[in-house]
């Protein structure tokens, strides 16, 4: 479903080099953990993949589903099923919860050539899943993210990309700032996406997450290039050592 | 939120440089000679059939305003207006009025057919309201703007008000909703008791402009007691090319009145700009209340900033009575130019004043509006939300006075002034006057301003909303708090022309 080839990427405004050739394969189905210490390039790589414009492809390819997305801007690759589950999301004043919702879902019901969501039907779906992340109606009706806890946060996040139904699920530390209760609701949250046809990328620098979403590939990052893959294991390899065996073995 | 989704429709079929309202319609037409003279005033009273008295204060007027100088303190630029090269006066030529909608000029009907307003104008003329349960489902999705109530539409065509609707019933209730030239006839006791009591002719150059030569606008008179039972809303429209507005308009509230009135414009595209210079005056007595909503959407000129309308308003509210209460709500998006302050002057004891704004400024227009709040009786309070956003090359002022007269006590007022930028070269300003000769006066000033930040707008994109639907979501929740203020059917379009308005303002 995703496959980076040889990605090199810089800031734009300052021309600092982040990812240095990096590669990497997702399959469809497959959830493929992204693991590496501060400053690796882990965030970086989430936004570019979601189109971010302050950031610069210099060379190699980012394929999803055998095409390009290099030339799509972000709403593009969103409504072709590529989502960010954002590490911090934006706060929109004045834009309620449910009001961003709707937006949302009947922009990308529209991409796809769909009449928009009846109002009933909308308010019955997401009633429904933010009932699931034990959220209620009136944080609904609260302008998004604004005033939100971290843990509100992370599950407004989730509760959008449930709605959205995107194919490329990309979770950027989505576990941070969240309590133990939160990580739970939150993680079974991402577990229900699950499915053959989907694939889900988790960004984080813990193993604590991946207890709870475990993972089919873990992936280490390290200066902007995959240094190492492996399986689950690779992850409690990472917990008990840290980073500096694998940093050594790669250099 | 359909209102987005359809302003994205819009926006797509529209250029800035292709006005949808920039159409003209041909109606024969009843013009004065160009240029302003004595004779001019003269034909226009001769025309109106004004008594003798009107004439003279039209007159007095004029010789007034032959002293006075075009004011320049504004942050607008523009080249000087030659006052001799407009007509100030064109009628349809249809009369006698009509006493039906099928009497009305199958022509006219055309043009507010063709300015699509979402207010429906046969559905609502018809009386006809929307399913109460499909108006809950839009209350749960966050929008509540489509409970459609009764609107009595006084439409201006040009400068004679051609249909008035909803007559009877207003009739009935003792309200007096008509033209202001029917008023000075048929009610000249009112006129001349109230007529340029809150704006006198000597009030400033525009406004005197106004009193020698205004052609027609609203008139409405609240009886003591009555609560208005449906919103007035008046439709103006400059149509003859050439053409000033000098509109005219004076509600009055007595005792324990309300009244909602709404105001909305547009204006056909035109290459020389269109001068319009109106005066609003609205007197409430005691324990009454009155709320005056705008919503302005004139040519605001090309890609360029070539042609549309200067609009120099002066609009002003007396809260004559105690407690009495003034609310103005307005949202310009359009004019080249824009001069406009609706006013307050509190002096009844325990008076309110309002004024929630937005003003959304694109391409090369430029706009200096603001509010004034004259604390002036005991206990009076005002506030003031005003939401500025710029965007293209605009320059976009809010200058606001809120003063506390020495005998005002207790004076509190309370004042938001946000700007929102939108792009490297338009410019937001802030301007406020604040003076308080009464030390228990209490004045809060709020003031912010701030770009659209990149993050904000990936992050909506990411959730799959095109570029201009999301700059559209973002300022919409912005203006949130203003646009709540607004009577529902006015919400809808207000939301459209923001959109409309921001278009191409990021490349």
């Amino acid at each position: 479903m995703l496959e980076i080839k040889n990605l090199h990427a810089r800031i734009a405004e300052s021309g600092v080099e982040i990812i240095r050739g990096l590669n990497l394969t997702v399959k469809a189905g497959e959830v493929a953990a992204i693991m590496g210490p501060n400053g690796s390039g882990k965030s970086t790589l989430s936004y570019i993949l979601a189109g971010r414009p302050d950031y610069e492809v210099t060379e190699g390819e980012i394929l999803y589903n055998g095409e390009s997305i290099l030339e799509m801007d972000p709403a593009e690759r969103a409504a072709a099923g590529i989502f960010l589950a954002f590490q911090y999301p934006m706060e929109i004043p004045g834009v309620a919860t449910m009001e961003f919702l709707k937006v949302a879902m009947n922009a990308q019901r529209k991409a796809r050539g769909e009449e928009p969501l009846k109002i009933p039907e909308l308010i019955k779906r997401v009633k429904e899943e933010a009932g699931l992340l034990s959220m209620d109606m009136a944080m609904l009706k609260r302008p998004l993210n604004v005033g939100f806890s971290g843990g509100e946060k992370k599950r407004a996040e989730i509760l959008q990309m449930k709605l959205l139904q995107p194919n490329l699920c990309v979770l950027d530390e989505t576990d941070s700032g969240l309590d133990i209760d939160a990580l739970k609701i939150v993680s079974d949250g991402v577990n229900a996406l699950r499915s053959p046809d989907r694939a889900i990328v988790v960004i984080t620098h813990y193993q604590r997450l991946l207890e709870h979403i475990v993972p089919d590939s873990v992936h280490v990052l390290y200066k902007g290039q995959v240094i190492k893959s492996g399986d689950k294991s690779l992850a409690f390899e990472l917990e008990e050592n840290g980073y500096a065996g694998i940093i050594e073995e790669a250099a | 939120m359909p209102a987005v989704q359809d302003t994205i429709d819009r926006v797509r079929k529209i250029d800035v440089d292709q006005y949808k309202y920039g159409f003209e319609t041909e109606i024969e037409m009843d013009k004065a000679p160009k240029g302003l003279s004595e004779d001019t005033i003269r034909f226009i009273s001769k025309k109106k059939d004004e008594p003798q008295w009107m004439l003279e204060w039209r007159l007095e007027a004029f010789r007034r305003w032959l002293t006075l100088e075009e004011p320049t303190w504004a942050r607008v630029n523009y080249p000087k207006i030659d006052f001799q090269d407009i007509y100030y006066y064109a009628a349809p030529k249809s009369t006698p009025g009509p006493t039906s909608l099928e009497e009305v000029d199958p022509e006219l009907l055309k043009v507010y057919e063709k300015l699509g307003i979402p207010l429906k104008e046969q559905e609502i003329l018809a009386g006809v309201q929307k399913p109460k349960a499909e108006a809950d489902e839009f209350d749960e999705a966050g929008d509540n703007v489509y409970k459609s109530g009764r609107v009595a539409v006084d439409a201006v065509f040009d400068s004679v008000s051609v249909v008035t609707t909803f007559k009877k019933e207003l009739a009935q209730a003792g309200v007096i909703f008509c033209s202001i030239s029917e008023a000075i006839r048929e009610h000249p006791e009112l006129v001349k008791k109230y007529l340029g009591t809150v704006v006198p002719t000597t009030d400033n150059y525009y406004a005197t402009l106004n009193s020698a030569v205004f052609t027609d606008g609203s008139f409405v008179f609240v009886p003591k007691g009555v609560r208005c039972p449906m919103e007035l809303s008046t439709y103006f429209r400059i149509n003859e090319k050439n053409t000033g507005q000098f509109e005219r308009t004076l509600i009055i509230c007595e005792d324990g009145a309300y009244v909602s009135y709404l105001e909305g414009c547009t204006a056909p595209q035109r290459d020389e700009n269109q001068l319009h210079a109106a005066v609003v005056e609205l007197v409430a007595l005691d324990d009454a209340e009155i709320k005056y909503s705008t919503v302005q959407n004139w040519y605001p000129g090309d890609a360029q900033g070539k042609g549309g309308i200067y609009n120099f308003v002066t609009k002003r509210g007396d809260c004559r009575g105690k407690n009495s209460k003034i609310s103005w709500t307005q949202v310009e998006t359009g004019s080249a130019i824009t001069w406009k302050y609706p006013s307050c002057i509190l002096r009844g004891d325990n008076s309110r004043g309002e004024f929630y704004s937005i003003a959304v400024s694109n391409g090369y227009q430029q706009v200096d509006s603001g509010t004034k709040m004259l604390h002036l009786g005991k206990n009076t309070s005002s506030r003031i939300i005003s939401k500025g956003i710029a965007a293209g090359f605009s320059q976009n002022t809010y200058r606001g006075q809120v003063s506390a007269h020495r005998k005002a006590e207790n004076a509190r007022n309370f004042t938001q002034c946000d700007s929102l930028l939108i792009g490297e070269d338009c410019g937001a300003h802030t301007v406020p006057y604040i003076e308080a000769k009464n030390s228990s006066a209490q004045f809060e000033h709020e003031a912010t301003t701030s770009k659209i930040s990149e993050d904000q707008l990936f992050y909506v994109m990411q959730r799959g909303i095109p570029q201009e639907e999301a700059i559209a979501l973002i300022v919409n929740g912005f203006v949130k708090e203003v646009i709540q203020e607004l009577p529902m059917e006015f919400a809808v379009e207000a939301q459209k022309l923001i959109g409309i308005s921001l278009e191409g303002s990021v490349g």
